[in-house]
Parts: structure tokens; sequence; C-alpha cells
């Protein structure tokens, strides 16, 4: 069997464990292509039924808008039920304190919003797109994840998880954090995107807009998210977005490919990985996903 | 282009972490940001020359004291092949994560070091490869650079280690000399070995026959085995009378028309249609995920196993299985747990532990009543409901089980079911 029917198969049925395991798991949907093509494999593991949960997007406030307007429409298209929670809203009722200076991001705040819209739900299980390939921490992650009720992740104390066995069981108030894309490599999700010709946001495609350079990382300047400061030199580019994120810390790549075939050309021949080129918060320390993921990030 | 996932093992420093490393640096798998990011880190430690094991020592604790703890999992693809690389721990503490890890492999590395040759964690290494079923085994001759690059070192190795391969019945064992740090034989020929004329490490894994289970039989001759995950009912207007059993088939393979029974009830039926993302098909086989119609209307949910009449599974309350126990609070004989087979769930009880086997020697001890984490033992146990299942030995995915604790929802032991009692 081809490599990319089994990693379909490997996806659908742990998408299937989750709709068997728990009473309200819910899949986390950002826009972006991997977890857009997690919603790709949850319609072929349900269809003709209903999805067995909501999509449910955990909005910063700093996406780019092309990337709402594609999740509005995918939602309206396959007429699921979409939740979308704000952290500025959590920002105001928690009376958080927003970072500030040079390259502040909302990024960490979503953690929050996250786990109050998980007790608001009472969500057991929360799907991410999440890939072993992406992160060193991550390549030590299982597949079915269990996190306590403030949602962080104890490295030392993981399940054995063997053969295609998912132990989903839990305490009330604890949730599983379920990855079914954690074996696809960043290759895999767009040849995969090729062959089933799944539509993808277009700022994943070569455009021109404004953008800023600012330690030699190329960021959008939409939304006004990202203030020039005097030395930050501001340019007109073709570029493309590797990954979608929130707009404070997704860098875009130069780039005039237009088409699903030539990005993935680019992205084929590129030395550089995808976090590496694209996200500026895994930068700050050798250990930052991983603590992170301990204080309750996906 | 095929996948094979394979697991790499050997005591610690035996040089694991710096194999792969260097595969994946031999292969240009590793990206520059990604070498930059060791680079630093290599520095700020140790003599400055590049340390490939950060590569895969992901947890901050693991880089702190130099070892693996858990499981981390690689990919890298050649034009010939993708791999899964796991790179398990080595360390007795951590067996039960290199048990894991195995569980999907289809070869395992066991490393060597030349100047100490089989040690006791080669034998306990090799034990789980062969308990697990891993088809393929290849004994990674490594540090050749720190024994001359002697022949008669690596003969010697080669010899005894045969010795142990008979004990465990291994049939698929592939010697290879190596240097991980200098990068001989991995996956550049070496010159400073010409005696030896087998495959580099890469040569074979690119080439090696990947079969799942060691008897090669066709696809259609394996029993087929579809554990029911979840059932389909979209209960709208047009589909009102829908009803599709999701699943995956864990073995062989079913057509439409089949005759099948379902486990535990023995109700029988046959396969009305195989539905797979809104399409009919005429069969389908392991691994793919499906949904199966059936032509009659009887009660089946999650838990309930659709299997080819024709061969049927071992359907028992009293089984006989190798257990390797991963909990730190003990197994005592009459411990209650939770049975998982497939999508099947039910309480169990131990009744009586055989024998435990000695990881090291492969002795089987007799008259204990109670094991300790990462204790292996022949297990009898008494099920609440009926389980159904084919094997261990002749099929990895249905025969494989795990132990839940009821009270602490942990995954305390992993099951490798062998026949009823
Ligand atoms: N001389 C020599 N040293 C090696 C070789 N392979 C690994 N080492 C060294 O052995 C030590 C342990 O290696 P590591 O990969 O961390 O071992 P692990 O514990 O099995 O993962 C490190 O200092 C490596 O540089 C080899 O082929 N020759
Ligand atoms: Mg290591």
């Amino acid at each position: 069997m081809n490599y990319l029917d089994q990693l379909e198969s490997e996806s659908i049925h742990i998408m299937r464990e989750v709709a068997g395991q728990f009473e309200r798991p819910a899949l986390l949907f950002s826009g972006g292509k991997d977890s857009i093509t997690l919603v790709h494999l949850a319609l072929k593991a349900f269809r003709p039924g209903k999805l067995p949960f909501p999509l449910v997007h955990i909005d910063t406030g700093h996406n780019f808008q092309e990337v709402l307007n594609f999740r509005d429409k995918l939602a309206a298209q396959i007429g699921e039920k979409l939740i979308v929670r704000h952290v500025e809203d959590t920002i105001r009722e928690k009376k958080l304190k927003e970072p500030t200076g040079r390259n502040a991001t909302r990024n960490g705040l979503q953690t929050f919003t996250l786990l109050d819209a998980i007790e608001e739900w009472e969500f057991d299980a929360c799907i991410g797109g999440a890939r072993r390939d992406e992160e060193k921490a991550r390549a030590k992650e299982r597949v079915f994840s269990v996190r306590d009720e403030f949602g962080s992740w104890d490295p030392k104390r993981q399940r054995p998880e063997l053969w295609n066995l998912y132990n989903g069981r839990i305490h009330k108030g604890e949730n599983v954090r379920v990855f079914p894309i954690s074996n696809w490599t960043e290759l895999d999700v767009w040849n995969y995107i090729r062959r089933e010709k799944i539509e993808l946001p277009s700022i994943y495609f070569a455009h021109e807009r404004e953008l800023l350079i600012r330690d030699g990382k190329l960021m959008a300047t939409a939304g006004g998210v990202i203030k020039p400061e005097a030395d930050d030199q501001v340019v007109r580019r073709n570029v493309r977005f590797r990954t979608v994120g929130d707009i404070s810390c997704t860098a875009a790549s130069e780039s005039k490919a237009a088409t699903l075939d030539s990005v993935i050309a680019e992205i084929q021949a590129t030395r550089i990985s995808e976090r590496g080129e694209t996200r500026m918060d895994d930068q700050l320390s050798e250990a930052a996903m991983e603590d992170r993921k301990k204080g309750g990030y996906f | 282009m095929d996948l094979l996932r394979f697991i790499t093992a050997g005591s610690v420093d035996d040089g694991k972490s710096t194999l792969i490393g260097r595969l994946l640096y031999d292969s240009k798998s590793i990206l520059t940001d990604q070498l930059e990011a060791i680079e630093r880190a290599s520095k700020s430690r140790n003599d400055g020359s590049i340390d490939l094991a950060l590569l895969t020592d992901g947890l901050r604790s693991e880089r702190e004291q130099g070892i693996t703890i858990d499981v981390a999992y690689r990919y890298f693809q050649t034009p010939k092949r993708k791999f899964i690389i796991v790179d398990a721990p080595g360390h007795i503490q951590y067996t039960r994560n290199m048990v894991t890890g195995a569980s999907n492999c289809q070869l395992a590395i066991v490393l060597v070091d030349a100047r100490l040759g089989v040690v006791e964690q080669t034998r306990r290494h090799s034990l789980i490869a062969s308990l697990l079923g891993i088809p393929h085994l290849v004994v990674a001759i490594n540090k050749m650079d720190l024994v001359g690059y002697s022949q008669d070192v690596y003969s010697d190795i080669c010899i005894h280690y045969a010795d142990l391969a008979k004990k465990l019945n291994a049939h698929q064992v592939t010697y290879i000399p190596m240097s991980a740090l200098n990068g001989d034989n991995v996956v550049d020929r070496s010159t400073s070995m010409p005696w030896y004329e087998g495959p580099t490490l890469l040569d074979h894994l690119e080439t090696v026959a990947i079969n799942d289970e060691s008897d090669g039989e066709p696809l259609d001759r394996h029993p087929a085995r579809f554990p029911v995950q979840y059932v389909i009912r979209p209960q709208t207007a047009e589909l009102h009378d829908y009803r599709g059993y999701a699943g995956k088939i864990t073995s062989g393979l079913f057509r439409k028309g089949d005759s099948i029974t379902i486990l535990p009830s023995g109700a029988t039926s046959t396969i009305e249609a195989i539905e797979v993302a809104e399409k009919h098909l005429d069969e389908a086989a392991t691994p793919q995920s499906v949904i199966l119609h059936l032509a009659t209307d009887i009660d089946i949910s999650r838990g309930d196993l659709i299997v080819r009449t024709e061969r049927l599974p071992v359907t028992s309350q009293t089984v006989e299985a190798m257990l390797c126990w991963m909990d730190t609070k003990e197994l005592k004989t009459g411990s209650k747990y939770i049975l998982q087979v497939g999508t099947f769930r039910t309480r169990c009880s131990v009744r009586e532990i055989a024998y435990q086997l000695n990881i090291e020697t492969y002795e089987q001890i007799e008259g204990i009543d109670n094991l300790k984490l990462n204790d292996m033992a022949k297990v009898t146990l008494r099920t609440a409901q009926p389980i159904s299942f084919d094997p261990y030995p002749k099929n990895r995915t249905t025969g494989g089980a795990i132990l839940i604790d009821e009270t602490s929802n942990v995954t305390v032991g992993a099951l490798m079911l062998m026949g009823e009692v």
C-alpha cells in the first residue's frame, strides 16, 4: 500500500477512536493546512454521517483575514458546527496582561482561552494537527496525550501506547489531546493536499503584499498587528506563507510559487525547516515548545 | 513508495542517537537550521564537535542527562523508501518505552559496542524485539574505529550473537560492522573494512522486504478481521436506513458477498457493501479504513469484531499471554484490570503467573506471584466476557492487547495473547 494511503488510514482510525471513546470531543481548527487536512480526514472518516465533533477556533484576534474568511466558508460548505472563542475576551475577562514590546505576541495567551473553552464545553478530547516532525518535543508526544485539568503535558508520565490500541480513559477534569497526523511530515501533508485536491487559503500561494523586514524575517503589516519601528524597513514583496498562524509570529517566505506544484517544488528544495523558517515563537530557547506544552499549550 | 518503521535499540552509549543522526545527516535529511541549533547546543556542552545525538534527545531532561528517556520519532526518505525511525531508550528503567516503540516496527537495529560485545542489554533488547514479533533484526556492531576495524572482533561478536538468536528463534538476522561516529557503513561504504562485503545499513533498510507477519502468505489467505470502532447512522430523511460499521481492517481482506461472523455474539451475515469516502468497492484489505454494510439488520456496536466465517479467531474467557508489566505499582496474582483487544474492553483478572522470564538469561522462573515494572511473564487471564483474537505470533495486530488500571486509568501492561487454556 502506498505510504499516503497508509498514513490516511492510520489518521482515520485515530479519529474514529476519538468518536468511539469520548463523550464530547472537539476538533481544534486554526485555518492552517494541517487543520484543513484534519477536516478532510474527518469527513472521510464519518461521511455520510455528521462529524461527531464541532470545529473549534481559538482566535487570537491577530489572524489573517483571508484565513478567517476561509474558515467560515469551509464550515458553511460542510455544514458543521464552528465554535469561535476570542483571546481578546479572555484578556478582558481575566484581566490578563498583554505582552508588549517589539516582538509581542498573543500566541501564549491562546492557552488560557483554549482551557476556558475546554471547561465551558466540557470537552474531553481535543483533536489537533500537530506533527512529530515539526519540533523535537513534539517528536516525543503520544498520539493520545493525556493532560491534567491545567492542560499540562508531563513528558515523564506518558502512557505506554502500543500497536493501534489507544487508551482514552480519563478522570473527570482531565482531557486528551489527540494528534491524528503525528506521523505525517510537512511534505506528506502537501502531497496529500495535492492528491486529494484540498482547497487552501490564498496566502499559501505567492502574492504581493506589504511587509516589514525585522531580524531578517519578512513580517506582514496586515491588520496593523506589527507596528513598524524606526529600524524596520517597510517593503512590498512577492511572498507566500509556509505555515499560517498568528500574524505576530508567522514569517513569510519570498516566493513566486503561485500553484500547488510550484509550492511543493520549493518546499522540497528548501534546506530550512518549517518552524525554523516561519515561526518566531520557537526560537526563544532550546526547550520553548516543551515548556509551552507543560503549560497547557497544544 | 512504501514505508518502513524501524526501532534502534542498544545500551546506553552504544551510539543509537549518533547512528540516527548519521543516517539523517548522510542522507541529507537534516535541515540547515536544525543543524545550526544542535551545533549551538553542542558548543555549550562538550568539546565543541557536533553531537548528532542532540537531534533526537528532544526533552530538556534528556539533554541535561545526555540520555534517552522516551521514544522519539524521526522521519526521513530516500528516493527508494520512506522511513519512520523510532529511537528508543536503552536504560532498563525505560524498558516500557522501548516496548511502546517496538510494537509497530517491522525491523529492529540492535547496537553492539564492538569493544564490549554482547552484553546484558543486548540480550534484553533482542528478547523484546523477538517477543514483540519484529520480523527483521539488524545487529549493528558499532564503534569499529575503536577496535582498529578488526575483522576478528566482528566475527567473534557474530558467532556469539548467533547463539543467542537461536535461543530466540530469530530468523532474519543481518550483521553490519560500522562506525556511526565516522559514518562507516551507515550510508557510505567503509574504506576501512574492505573485508566486509555485505550491504551498508541504508542499503539494507532500502531493500529489506517489508512484511508485517513472518509467514509470508498472500493477503487473502490471512484471516480477515475488522474491529468495529463506530457506527455511522446519519438518521436524516434521505439516509433514514443507513447503518454503516466504521473501522480499520486489521488483517486480511474482505469482499462484497463474504459470509461473516460477528464476535463475541456469533451472529452471522454477509457483506452487502464496502464503502470508502462515499464510494463502493468490491474488496478492501488491511490496513484500509472502511465502512462495512451488512445484508441483515443485527445489533452491532463498538467493540464487536467482524470476521470472515471461513477462518474464525480464538474466542475464550481463559487465555494465556506473554505480559510486559509497565506500571510502578506491582501486579499481584488475582488483581483485576480492564483488558482492551481491538476495540473491545472487558474486565479481567490475572489467575496465575506461569513463569517470569529472566530478560537477560531467558530462564523461566516459576513460583512467582507478583510482577514489578518492566518484568516479562507468561500469565493466565480470566476475562469477564469472552475475547476474540489470533495468537500473537501469527498476527501482531489482532493478537496484541493492553491492560488498563481501573482506578488510575493508566495503561499498565502489554499482552501478547497466545491462546486459550
Ligand atoms: N569512537 C566512536 N564513538 C562513537 C561511535 N558512535 C557513537 N559514539 C560516541 O558514543 C557516545 C554515546 O553515543 P550516543 O549516540 O549518545 O549513544 P546512545 O546512548 O546509544 O544514544 C557519544 O560520545 C558518541 O559520540 C562510533 O562509532 N565510534
Ligand atoms: Mg540516545
